[in-house]
């Protein structure tokens, strides 16, 4: 008797066998269709022409100059805007005053705004047509179709990665150890780099993460700055588009290829992170029993 | 009162932290998107909508609403989907699933819309597959909607994941010893419940694909008054040195995401309430 009652509450709160089943094998295809397939093709089309072909399509000199200079535009974007949150998520997260919300909105700013835009707007001001271009253009100085201009479009679609993932943070962390450590006599950078820094390490490197990899992947924003010089202003997604244009797909998809490896890493520590959030003692999500329960499929 | 008035506290930096944010912030992100929006206030009103009612602009406008629209309400039932398969069922690999599911973030565009373009090109993996029964998606804005369904992807699964998983099971078992079914259960008691954090998600994934630029531009074929969209049509003119026509389309489309912006934080401050009420 008190089984079959078990059995009836369990059959009212879970689907039956066969719909648990379909609804698996449903989300299960469409990610398949939608993220495993292209992810394959990418690989599947990079190496189609032997391994041979996709070494030479990445160390030809056009491929190796963008890559280079992917790597100055994120070595350039992704500190700059490290520190900029962590300025930001120390006033905003630590300090209570008037207008913090609006700064909080105007800092998300950039993730909706469209990459087109993102680039335009550098255009309307150092481009020749634009306010500043006319004094660029007497001091020779080049903004647009440059590399100046290709590294403000990355910073500034990557601009809010770091800054978002600190200042929920640090609000949860609260000042009370903060402010132990200055009363105590520390100064202000020791207290920085003793107390908080530590507290937020796995927050500031799954930033990191995400800001380094838009800021090697981004085309749009970058694309509308950079003039598309080969060997000069190509960034990897820029020398991708000219390749695929040009009816390289080969050599197109072995450049493809390097991103979408970085996109898996990027992936895996990204995991790492939350993981380690998860069993790092004083961080919020530990201090949570898993409560849910989670259903096996019958095999 | 100045923006800036902190109240006391014993720690140090605010003046520099804050002055520094606000220094940072005006020179990449507000001072050039006021500059646009400046140069836009120049132009007379009459040419602005001369320029926005352009019969090309409006084509490109309806491809780009209808095509994310379609994209985020598909994102939004399979997103449910795999939110739901990924909270309450358990299979093999689900840790790299879940893992997967931010791919759309990782990957970069360019890369997502050479790889869809080959896939369902006519001689493609899919496209020589969906021949037969005179299904075309590579250059048509059927490709424009496979394009955005991939980029928009994670918006609505992590949006409702976190709040199925903080979801009471025993208001599920009090609907089910009420006599609900379990269908009934779900339209009644579950949908509710997420349906905040479900069209949060449908706006996220919509703003983004109104913006989306990359992945479009391979598989559309950016064909005038058929496959084009607004951020094409904005590189156009760029490329034509059209900065005029540039510029009022600019922000056209940043007044649609702001406007967009501004759904989406009244729909989480619903979704939170929501969550704080259960």
């Amino acid at each position: 008797m008190a089984h079959a009652h078990v059995n009836k509450r369990s059959a009212a709160i879970h689907e039956s066998a066969i719909v648990r089943w379909l609804l698996t094998l449903a989300a299960l295809g469409f990610l398949t269709l939608f993220l495993l397939v292209p992810l394959a093709l990418v690989f599947a089309q990079g190496l189609a022409k032997g391994v041979v072909e996709y070494w030479n399509a990445l160390k030809e000199p056009d491929a190796f100059s963008a890559i280079k200079l992917t790597l100055l535009a994120a070595g350039i974007a992704v500190p700059a805007n490290l520190i900029f949150g962590i300025a930001a998520a120390w006033a905003i997260a630590k300090f209570q005053f008037a207008g913090k919300q609006l700064l909080v909105t105007l800092i998300d700013l950039p993730f909706t705004v469209s990459p087109v835009i993102s680039g335009l707007i550098y255009v309307l001001l150092f481009g020749l047509q634009g306010w500043l271009g006319p004094w660029l253009d007497e001091h020779e100085l080049q903004v647009i179709f440059a590399v100046p201009g290709i590294v403000l479009a990355t910073v500034f679609v990557t601009f809010p990665f770091v800054a978002r993932e600190l200042i929920p943070l640090m609000e949860q962390q609260g000042t009370d150890e903060e402010e132990a450590a200055i009363l105590l006599g520390a100064s202000g950078l020791r207290t920085f780099f003793r107390v908080t820094l530590p507290n937020i390490k796995w927050g500031l490197l799954y930033g990191v993460i995400l800001c380094n990899a838009r800021a090697m992947g981004e085309f749009g924003a970058v694309s509308v700055v950079s003039g598309h010089i080969r060997g000069m202003t190509n960034t990897i997604p820029l020398h991708v588009e000219i390749l695929y244009n040009e009816y390289n797909f080969a050599a197109a998809f072995a450049c493809a290829s390097l991103l979408a490896f970085l996109a898996l890493i990027t992936l895996v520590l990204k995991s790492v992170v939350e993981w380690r959030t998860q069993v790092e003692p004083n961080s919020k999500s530990a201090q949570q029993p898993d409560q849910i329960e989670t259903e096996g499929l019958p095999v | 009162m100045p923006l800036l008035m902190k109240r006391h506290s014993v720690l140090p930096g605010f003046g520099l932290a804050a002055g520094y944010t606000l220094l940072y912030l005006s020179l990449i992100v507000l001072i050039p998107l006021a500059a646009m929006a400046l140069r836009a206030a120049q132009m007379p009103l009459g040419d602005i909508w001369k320029l926005l009612t352009d019969p090309r602009v409006l084509a490109a406008c309806k491809l780009s609403f209808g095509a994310s629209f379609a994209a985020a309400f598909l994102n939004m039932i399979f997103g449910l989907l795999v939110a739901w398969v990924l909270v309450r069922y358990s299979f093999p690999g689900k840790r790299i699933v879940d893992a997967l599911v931010d791919l759309p973030f990782a990957l970069p565009t360019a890369v997502a819309g050479i790889a869809l373009t080959t896939l369902y090109a006519p001689n493609g993996w899919m496209g020589a597959a969906l021949k037969p029964l005179g299904i075309k998606v590579a250059y048509t804005p059927l490709g424009v909607v496979v394009a955005l369904t991939f980029i928009g992807l994670p918006f609505v699964v992590r949006t409702v994941q976190p709040v199925l998983e903080d979801l009471d099971r025993e208001i599920e078992e009090a609907a089910a010893s009420l006599g609900a079914t379990r269908f009934q259960t779900f339209t009644r008691v579950l949908l509710p419940a997420v349906l905040p954090a479900l069209l949060a998600g449908f706006g996220m994934a919509f703003a983004r694909a109104i913006g989306e630029y990359g992945s479009v531009v391979f598989i559309s074929g950016n064909m005038p008054m058929k496959t084009e969209i607004l951020p094409l049509l904005i590189m156009t003119k760029l490329e034509q040195y059209d900065y005029v026509g540039a510029t009022a389309i600019g922000v056209l489309m940043l007044v649609i995401s702001f406007g967009l912006l501004f759904v989406i934080n009244a729909l989480q401050r619903w979704s939170g309430a929501r969550a704080a009420a259960h």
